[in-house]
Formats: structure tokens, sequence, C-alpha cells
């Protein structure tokens, strides 16, 4: 496997300091290779770019080149989506090595995973699983944070899920569930609006009423991204977090609630398949530019509490 | 909710559950899964299993794009269904993924009318690994001249960490280069067996076709023989190698990294 990047490769050369750029009050979106070189053509913007950390793991080539002269240029946000926080077995040891290396690497000025899971055993899903909110649960997901954290030496955003059953063994609300991770790992969150659209659809509750019980003091970012929709067993509204589309109006109005009670928290476009030209996906973090500048940027101090 | 599944229940975690069905069609929807108000999960959690299974199909989509061009996506798409329930990944790598898949692709029962396509992935195949490699500078022609006329046959080449090989009984470098690009297909008339040289010697990855010989002088200096013992091999598989011509072609493909004095 000698096109896995390994700890020696991304010993980067000192003289390669990279800049310390502020992304406070900044709209972003994911970077595709794809855009890579309509964004060179625009220049350095106002903004900042998140990239998937897996997509990064390989040894060198292209990718890397490309996202060291992006993140030359701009905030870069670490998105992690293969860590599997959310499983009951421990955590792979390997790939958190590989994650930290990353960190190490390209300096991002934000660094988040999910409260998920995608493998089980020896089985990698490619996908985010859910889990029930149980005292059991909370024990490991709290446990690996903490071994990220310590791992990191960096405070971890962890991102809302959007899912699509429940578990009939949930003891808690997933509020109260993260707002638990929270106290107990001192972790800080990224709070994905359309991941609440989605979810309070799906389970039949307001997206408000989640919001209203969301801790917004420890949101360090945010994401918009457009979903699908598909139809449940009694052929009611099932909507799907596809990440293939604009973002919904009903998304754009409760960042305008977040926003105007939070600040102006980092905001990132998430846009992964059926991926439009950069244009398009520039002129979606345009629209959230647009909000986050009329009210004040909040603090976003990364912190470490351990 | 049957005693069964009560038991199960209690032994297993609720990702043992959950995961079982993922992949595995004929397994039933999990119990202790639902909707708000007592609403089904059947639907829903087959939301899980699509993503799943789809996601992984679009992976092998990603890494196979020539294999598609000559199959067609629907060939395509069921052949990498049966491949993913078979053998999903197992790293979160998703271009680690598939190494498994040309071997497949050679047993798979509606393929065996092009007995070449699993030759073509092992290509393309190699083509991401190379991709991801290591960078490293190639070697550059100029460092051969620096090797006095006596020595040459000790040294020893380092391989660049993006060089690949793939030989086959096949003309699967035409193959793969007419289907790989979008250009309009063309009938060929071959029964050639070609063998690929895969390499990366910057940012672009380079697939070219080996003369005869060349992939077992290549194969002799991978496994760290000198030149004169490399050589020696490829003149016994074919009498016509042509050595200098080799090690220019190979030089100026980027296959190497430096030079160095055998003991």
């Amino acid at each position: 496997m000698d096109a896995v990047m390994q700890k020696q490769d991304v010993r980067r050369d000192r003289r390669l300091r990279l800049p310390t750029l502020p992304v406070g009050g900044l709209a972003g979106t994911s970077f595709k290779p794809q855009h890579f070189e309509a964004i060179l053509r625009d220049g350095p913007q106002r903004g900042f770019f998140e990239v998937h950390a897996e997509n990064y793991m390989g040894a060198g080539g292209p990718p890397h080149r490309s996202l060291e002269r992006i993140r030359s240029e701009h905030p870069l946000s670490l998105h992690g989506v293969c860590m599997s926080i959310g499983g009951p077995q421990p955590l792979d040891g390997e790939h958190l090595a590989r994650f930290c290396a990353l960190v190490e690497r390209y300096e991002p000025a934000l660094i988040s995973e999910h409260l998920a899971w995608s493998t089980h055993q020896s089985t990698f899903f490619n996908d985010l699983l859910p889990l029930p909110y149980t005292e059991a649960t909370l024990d490991h997901v709290c446990s690996h944070i903490d071994q990220v954290q310590d791992a990191l030496r960096q405070q971890l955003l962890l991102e809302n899920p959007s899912t699509y059953v429940a578990f009939e063994d949930s003891t808690m609300s997933e509020t109260d569930f993260i707002r638990a991770i929270v106290r107990r790992t001192g972790c800080a969150l990224l709070l994905d609006i359309n991941n609440v659209l989605v979810s309070a659809t799906n389970h039949g509750y307001p997206a408000l009423d989640y919001l209203a019980n969301f801790p917004f003091d420890k949101v360090r970012e945010i994401h918009l991204a457009g979903h699908a929709e598909q139809s449940d067993d009694e052929g009611e509204r099932l909507l799907i977090d596809s990440h293939d589309g604009p973002v919904a109006a009903a998304v754009w109005k409760l960042y305008e609630i977040v926003v105007a009670r939070c600040g102006a928290i980092p905001t990132l476009v998430e846009w992964d398949s059926n991926i439009p030209e950069w244009r398009i996906l520039r002129a979606e973090a345009g629209a959230a530019q647009l909000i986050l500048d009329r009210y004040p940027a909040r603090n976003v101090t990364v912190e470490y509490a351990a | 909710m049957p005693l069964e599944q009560v038991e199960d229940r209690r032994r297993s975690s609720f990702a043992d559950r959950f995961a079982k069905g993922l992949t595995d069609p004929t397994c039933p929807t999990p119990g202790g899964l639902n909707g708000p108000r007592g609403k089904g999960a059947l639907k829903r959690y087959n939301v899980y299993r699509n993503n799943v299974t789809v996601s992984l199909i679009d992976a092998l989509v990603a890494i196979y794009p020539a294999v598609q061009r000559i199959t067609g996506a629907e060939f395509f798409r069921a052949m990498a269904r049966f491949h993913v329930r078979a053998s999903p990944p197992a790293s979160p790598l998703l271009f680690e993924y598939g190494r498994d898949f040309p071997d497949f692709i050679e047993s798979y029962e509606y393929a065996q009318k092009m007995p070449w396509l699993a030759d073509v992935a092992r290509i393309e195949r190699a083509w991401l690994d190379a991709y991801h490699a290591a960078d490293a500078p190639p070697l550059a022609g100029a460092a051969m001249m620096q090797v006095p006329a006596d020595r040459l046959g000790d040294i020893i080449f380092r391989i660049h960490p993006a060089t690949r090989i793939v030989r086959s009984a096949y003309p699967a470098v035409a193959i793969f280069a007419m289907n790989r690009a979008d250009a309009p297909v063309t009938s060929l008339k071959s029964n050639a067996a070609e063998d690929a040289l895969v390499t990366r010697p910057d940012m672009e990855v380079e697939v070219r076709l080996l003369p005869p010989g060349n992939a077992t002088f290549l194969a002799s200096l991978i496994d760290s023989a000198t030149l004169a013992e490399a050589a020696s091999k490829a003149l016994t598989e074919t009498s016509s190698f042509d050595l200098s011509a080799s090690i220019a072609g190979m030089i100026e493909a980027g296959v190497f990294t430096t030079v160095q004095p055998g003991d």
C-alpha cells in the first residue's frame, strides 16, 4: 500500500511556513479538484475552503500539490468523514495518525468530524450511519472524542447528523446527547443546518425546537447544503442529505435565524455530487457571505481544554 | 418483539444489528428502528442500504472509467454491485478500494467474452496508485553519463514510487488508451500481447506500451538486480532486446529516481 501516506511523507520543510489566515466571519465552499483551475483564475479571494480529510491521505501526487496551493492563499477547514466516532469499536489508530499528520502538514483553521459511524468490524460502509442515544453510546463517543483531541492537541468540532431512522433504545434526545458530549469532552460543534432540517422533517419535530435546544455558544462552524426528497413507508416526505444541489430556501431561513442569534460564524456551503461550475458554487458562498456581513463576527478561537 | 430478537439485542451491539443488512439485501430491516409516531423503518433503513451500495459502486466507477466505457454503465454497475456486496472495502480510504476487482472481473461469468477486460482494469488500478504515490524527482538523463563505462553493468536503479508494470496476454494498453479518453472508439484488430508501463514523473500519470523484453528487464531492476543481470534476463527472453533504447525510454518516462554503483 505504498500509495497511502506515511508519517515521513508529511514532514513539511520548515521553510514552507504556512500563513495563519483567520476564518472568522467568512463563508467558504467545499474544495473540488475540478474547480482548481477556475479558483486560481479568480485569484486569492475572501473566503475559505473545506476538504474531506480522507481524499488527502495518499502519499503524494496532484491532490497534495493542489491543496498546498489552495492552503497557501486561503484558510482551510479539514473535515473528517470516516473516523467512525459514533461506533462501538475502538478507533482505527492508523487512521487517526494519518488525520493528525494532515493537521500538522496543512495547519487547518477548523477541524471537524461527525457524530456517526462508518466502519464496523472490518468493513467500511462509506456512509454516515446513525446511533442510539443512550448512556452506553455516550460513553463510547466521549472516549473516542477524548482520544482524537488528545492526539490532535486541539479542539475538534463535532457535526450533528442527518438521520432517517430512530432507535427504540434511545433514552435521550439528540440535543441532550450533544450537550452531554460537549460538557464531558470540551469539544466544540459544527452546526449543519441542512442536517437539522432533514432530521427534523424525517422525525416529525420543528427544526426551531431542535435549534432552541442546541448549545449555540459552542458552535464554531456552520454547514449549509442541498437535500433531495423521497417518501417513507407511509408515503410522507423523507428528506435525503444528498449534497447534490443548491441550499434550500427553508435552510436559508433557518440560517438567518441562527446567524442573527449567534453572530457571523464561519459558514461552509457543501456540494458533493452533481457538482456545478465553480461560479455557481462561489455564488452560493457569496449568498451566505451577504448574510454574515450583516452581523458581527464572533470569536472563533479554537481552544483545547484538556 | 419475538424472544429471539430480544436475545439477539442483548448479545450484540446496535452496530452489529444495523450493519448486517447494509450490503445484504436478503437481510430483513433490523429490529428496534422506527420513524416518528410508530412509523415503519423499511424505506428509511433502505436509504442507508442504497447510500452504501450506490456510493461504493460509484467509487469503482471512479477508479475504472475505461472498463465502464467498454462495458456500458448498466453492465458495469451490475458487475460492481456483485463485487461491492461480496467484497466491501476494509479501509476508509476509497482510493485503496477495488484492488481485487480485476480478479473479480476475470472470474465474472458475464465478462468471459472480454478476456482482456481484467487487464484493462489492472492498468486503471495501477494508474490510481501512481496518481497517489509519493513525490520524487525522476532520474535525470545525464546521470547515466557520470557512471564509468566499466561500472555500468554493476549499477542498481532506485525505482520511482509511482512506477508500475502491468503485463497482458492481450492488447490491453491499446484498449485502455482508446477507452480512457473521450475520443471515439475505433475497431481494433490486434491479438498482440502488450505490457503497460505506468509512471508519474511529475504530476501527470503516463501509461505507455513497453517494447518486448522491457517488462522482464524492469521487473528484474525493481527486484534490485544489477543492470547486467536484468539485461541478461531480458535477452534470454527476447533476443532482439535493445538495452540502450530501453534505458533511455525508461529514464524519459520517469521510471527511476537515482542510480547507485553496485558492490
